[in-house]
């Protein structure tokens, strides 16, 4: 082999192992999925001896009221929890984007709950939950209010409150680094020219803001959709299907059903969508690019 | 209103720091303080911080590898110390081949041009989005068929041997199994945030080191490896994190010996009786996220933000 040959193969050879590793367990597992679900598919057989039933899987679903259920459960905790943290990440990020002794512990405290395993966290929150000894039912009686069944009568609340103490931090990290990369420029001329600080956030900081704050939307929204294992302890999706997200009954389908091809329709479904929101993210970041450039370029022009 | 607290801080401000940090370490606290309550003393009404610390819920779930035997134990069921040496094994393996095959990767996107490179970055980005619910099926399905080696082989035989596993020798039940899914459900995200960190590093550098005669990889693993660490740091917790906590795909691939500790919490976080063993066991669980949270914040923080500000 010479030394031409060599150079040529170099980037294949640094480019192969992760390649490989990606197209055995993650291509061809999601061809082989989209493959099962034409079919009669259940885990005793293997799959080549399986019926081919076309659009079958697909079409049961689309008529089936636990699906419907469990695609509009999944929509709205989705929707939902990512509103609320937009909310309340910006908004504190916001209010605490200045020098204050103790900001750093913050920011250090508040990434805890991303980085404990969703089971414990679905763990904690089903104590503090409990209808008798839980925190939050302790604290009511103690301030004389009546005690609320949470995972019985407020399923759903109860995970999107879970949920929200965990990724609102998520939130609040981005924006506030957002922030704080600003154009000092920008500021201080608002500031020169009397802006109050409200005035200040609307008009400059938040507009200013923007591009990165509808990528990390859209990325948490992406991340709200893969929720499973805080639902999966806190209520196991119920009761009844009050909280069966879409992850949960394709994992259900799955194992306690054993219906392989309606899990991997199911899975389809749920790819579909995040295609959909993936999608819209790129064209965003692509759009925003050549917004920017074009912008830069006629700042030139005119400087 | 709002000039003059811009300028003075308020300590309504610090009030509001103080309930949020209460509010972000609260239900870490109560989960270790409920690990070293009585089950008694978690279900009764008294409550509150008023209690006898115990560490019996830790001798209970550490049972099958303590050196004694703690007399409140009369059967040994929970295992978690088996379970725990599953989830190190998974984790650190799959964080290492994680992190040298992303590197490598990113590297080449980032410096070569080469047929496929594109399409290649672009997959890259895309298979972000797939959920680990989505991958339960085919893998389930995969790993228990077509990842097979018959038992009767000499190489069936061998890796039955080296990793453990059931009879008939099949990617699921092992160690590597497991693995196998996390590196390549952790590659994309890993191969994404070090492109960025990457692309900082000065080409002269390398350019002077193959002046001096270095080949590729010597340049790479002397030159480029080095001066991205930070990179690495972010990328290896990242990963460490998603190998260490996940359940989904575990459960379904794992066996009695190959159980990691979130399969152990799920299926005995039900048990009514266990209460303050199931709290002790999360707590175990939390505790190496807690110090890299503690220990490495920066580092956690930098590739949050590399990962999404490039979107």
């Amino acid at each position: 082999m010479n030394r031409q040959n060599v150079n040529r193969l170099t980037p294949f050879l640094f480019v192969a192992p992760a390649a490989l590793v990606m197209i055995l367990a993650l291509f061809y597992p999601i061809g082989y999925m989209i493959w099962g679900s034409f079919r009669d598919w259940d885990p005793s057989q293997s799959i080549t001896e399986t019926e081919f039933i076309g659009l079958a899987n697909y079409s049961r679903l689309l008529v089936d009221p636990a699906f419907q259920e469990s695609f509009w459960v999944t929509l709205v905790f989705a929707f939902t929890v990512v509103s609320v943290e937009m909310v309340l990440g910006v908004g504190l990020a916001l209010l605490l984007d200045r020098n204050i002794r103790g900001m750093s512990v913050l920011r250090t405290l508040f990434i805890l709950p991303m980085m404990i395993a969703p089971v414990v966290v679905g763990l904690v929150w089903r104590y503090m939950f409990h209808q008798t000894y839980g925190t939050f039912n302790r604290f009511l009686e103690a301030v004389g209010l009546p005690t609320v069944d949470w995972l019985g009568q407020n399923p759903l609340l109860s995970v999107i409150i879970a949920d929200v103490w965990q990724w609102t931090p998520f939130i609040f990290i981005l924006s506030l680094a957002a922030l704080q990369s600003l154009p000092r420029s920008a500021l201080e001329a608002a500031q020169i020219d009397g802006a109050s600080a409200w005035q200040q956030v609307v008009h400059i900081k938040l507009p200013l803001m923007m591009p990165v704050l509808i990528v990390t939307m859209l990325l948490r929204l992406i991340d709200a959709f893969k929720v499973l294992e805080v639902i999966l302890v806190l209520t196991g999706g119920g009761p009844g299907l009050s909280t069966e997200i879409l992850a949960l009954r394709i994992a259900r389908t799955a194992r306690e059903f054993r219906e392989l091809g309606e899990a991997a329709a199911m899975s389809n479904y749920l790819l579909m969508l995040l295609m959909v929101l993936t999608l819209g993210m790129f064209a965003f970041t692509r759009w925003q690019e050549a917004r920017a450039r074009r912008l830069r370029f006629t700042a030139e022009e005119e400087g | 209103m709002a000039d003059t607290t811009y300028e003075r801080q308020n300590p309504a401000f610090y009030a509001l720091l103080a309930v949020l940090i209460f509010m972000s370490i609260g239900p870490v606290l109560i989960l270790l303080v409920n690990s070293l309550k009585l089950d008694v003393d978690i279900t009764s009404g008294a409550g509150g911080l008023l209690f006898m610390p115990t560490i019996r819920n830790y001798e209970t779930a550490l049972c099958d590898i303590l050196w004694y035997e703690p007399d409140h134990v009369r059967f040994c069921t929970i295992r978690f110390g088996g379970a725990f040496i599953n989830s190190i094994i998974i984790a650190l393996v799959s964080t290492a081949l994680t992190l040298i095959f992303g590197t490598m990767a990113a590297y080449a996107l980032v410096r070569f041009r080469f047929m496929g490179r594109d399409s290649l970055s672009l997959s890259t980005l895309a298979v972000r989005m797939i959920p680990p619910a989505v991958l339960l099926v085919p893998v389930f399905g995969l790993w228990n068929n077509a990842f097979c080696i018959d038992d009767d082989g000499v190489v069936g035989g061998f890796i039955r041997d080296v990793f453990g596993g059931r009879g008939d020798v099949c990617l699921a039940g092992t160690h590597s199994g497991i693995i196998l899914i996390y590196v390549a459900m952790n590659l994309p995200f890993v191969i994404w945030i070090l492109q960025s960190f990457i692309v900082q590093v000065p080409r002269s550098l390398e350019e002077a080191a193959r002046v001096d005669g270095a080949g590729p990889f010597q340049v790479f693993f002397l030159v480029v490896l080095p001066l991205i660490k930070p990179g690495l740091a972010a990328a290896a917790i990242f990963t460490f994190r998603i190998a260490w906590n996940e359940y989904l795909l575990a459960s379904a691939l794992a066996d009695r010996d190959t159980m990691t500790v979130p399969i152990l919490i799920v299926n005995n976080a039900s048990e009514f009786d266990g209460l303050g063993t199931i709290m002790a066991t999360g707590m175990l669980l939390a505790i190496p996220p807690i110090l890299f949270t503690l220990f490495a914040s920066r580092q956690i923080i930098t590739g949050m933000t590399a990962g999404a500000v490039k979107g």
